[in-house]
């Protein structure tokens, strides 16, 4: 399989460029596998399905959101199907799900949090007041976005978002990983 | 079975429980402590007094056994930018024993201080804070007068008419400086105020449409 092949992925050539290394790695495993990038390849894939099968939020309920938030980890909509589990700690999680409204007191203790947490991190963002500012955007004490303070991956709108939708997003947030996803140290 | 009520002299009519409250509160305290009094929407005992007796009134509305207003249920203020004295300051009172309410109204501005009620109910402090906060008014006595819902370092008192809406600065996060830094707002689009009338000129009302255009709420 050549590097421009249609079904080469784009993450193929940035994880491991031609060479004594890649070489390395393709040798050691068979010498049948000497199409470069194989072996990288589904080693991304293997990776980005651990990632996305297990994608443990930061629970950051800010404000009336967190509700639906909460209905989603409930056993109506039970996010652990997707091995999605809150977690308390920063140190711990993947994803933060930003629910609600940020304000500008929240602010420094969200961008704290979110630099707690390990790589890979992502960020969803939930709800209007959390993706502009929302109902409170011309608030003096409101962030108008949370993009602001952390950068953000999926946006869900919604004023609150239904639990559906959370999960819809958190569906997107898979793809995406699975799409864009390296093993590449940021 | 006849109904025999018809027979009977007239009862006087009683005055409502709020209102016997009202009336006993005023016949309690001294005079010239109260401005002014009412039945708010007929229901509710309300008393204006002097900003300096306001702490002799409270503490009377809470040791008096007929009275027995054990528990400081709100503080809060309200600012009348026309008025000299601008600010309200409103204390709702809640008496479980007896099962009735009261507010208590007073009025300042921004430099005079009004007597803490801290000593009261403890409770107050939290209201206390919330009312310097929002208002600016101050309270002599409260030792502990710090902000509580604004941001840290808040400059102004938000809840005030002449505190612009959208404040002053705006967080974001600086990537070079790596932290939350503080700037002047600059807003993409300024604040809207929509009226939802229709802007065509003519026929306002459509016919069978007449009652609606009666309770519609007319330009200023």
């Amino acid at each position: 399989m050549s590097s421009t092949s249609s079904n080469d992925l784009a993450w193929n050539k940035q994880a491991l460029q031609p060479g004594p290394e890649q070489d390395a790695v393709v040798k050691g495993v068979t010498e049948e596998m000497e199409d470069k990038g194989f072996i990288v390849a589904n080693l991304d894939k293997v990776v980005n399905w651990a990632r996305t099968g297990s994608l443990w939020p930061m629970t950051f309920g800010l404000a009336c959101c967190a509700v639906p938030m909460i209905h989603a980890y409930m056993p109506r909509y039970d996010l652990d199907r997707f091995g999605v589990i809150p977690r308390g700690s920063p140190r711990q999680s993947d994803v933060m799900i930003v629910a609600g409204t940020l304000t500008n007191k929240m602010a420094p203790a969200l961008r704290k949090v979110y630099d707690q947490m390990a790589e890979p991190r992502y960020v969803i963002s939930m709800g209007s007041c959390a993706n502009g500012g929302g109902y409170y955007h011309y608030s003096y004490s409101v962030v108008r976005g949370c993009d602001r303070i952390v950068p953000v991956d999926v946006y869900v709108p919604g004023c609150p978002p239904t639990a559906e939708a959370l999960v819809y997003g958190i569906l997107q947030l898979q793809k995406k990983i699975r799409r864009t996803g390296s093993i590449l140290r940021g | 079975m006849a109904d025999l009520s018809e027979n009977l002299p007239a009862e006087p009519a009683r005055p409502s429980p709020q209102q016997a409250l009202l009336s006993a509160v005023l016949a309690t305290l001294p005079d010239g402590v109260v401005i002014d009094s009412s039945l708010a929407r007929g229901a509710e005992p309300e008393i204006r007094v002097r900003r300096g007796a306001v702490h002799a009134v409270l503490q009377l509305l809470r040791d008096k056994p007929e009275f027995a207003f054990e528990q400081c249920m709100d503080i809060c203020g309200v600012d009348w930018p026309q008025r000299a004295e601008r600010f309200d300051v409103v204390y709702n009172l809640l008496s479980l024993t007896h099962n009735h309410r009261i507010r208590v109204i007073t009025m300042t501005d921004a430099v005079q201080a009004i007597p803490t009620v801290s000593d009261l109910w403890p409770s107050a402090t939290w209201w206390e804070r919330e009312a310097w906060d929002m208002y600016g008014v101050v309270f002599e006595g409260q030792t502990d007068l710090r902000r509580i819902l604004t941001d840290y370092g808040f400059q102004g008192h938000p809840l005030r008419k002449d505190f612009p809406l959208t404040g002053y600065v705006e967080v974001r996060y600086d990537p070079e400086r790596q932290a939350v830094v503080y700037e002047p707002v600059k807003l993409q689009q300024d604040f809207r105020n929509f009226d939802f009338l229709s802007p065509w000129e003519g026929m306002t009302t459509l016919p069978g449409d007449e009652k609606v255009h009666l309770n519609r709420i007319t330009r200023e």
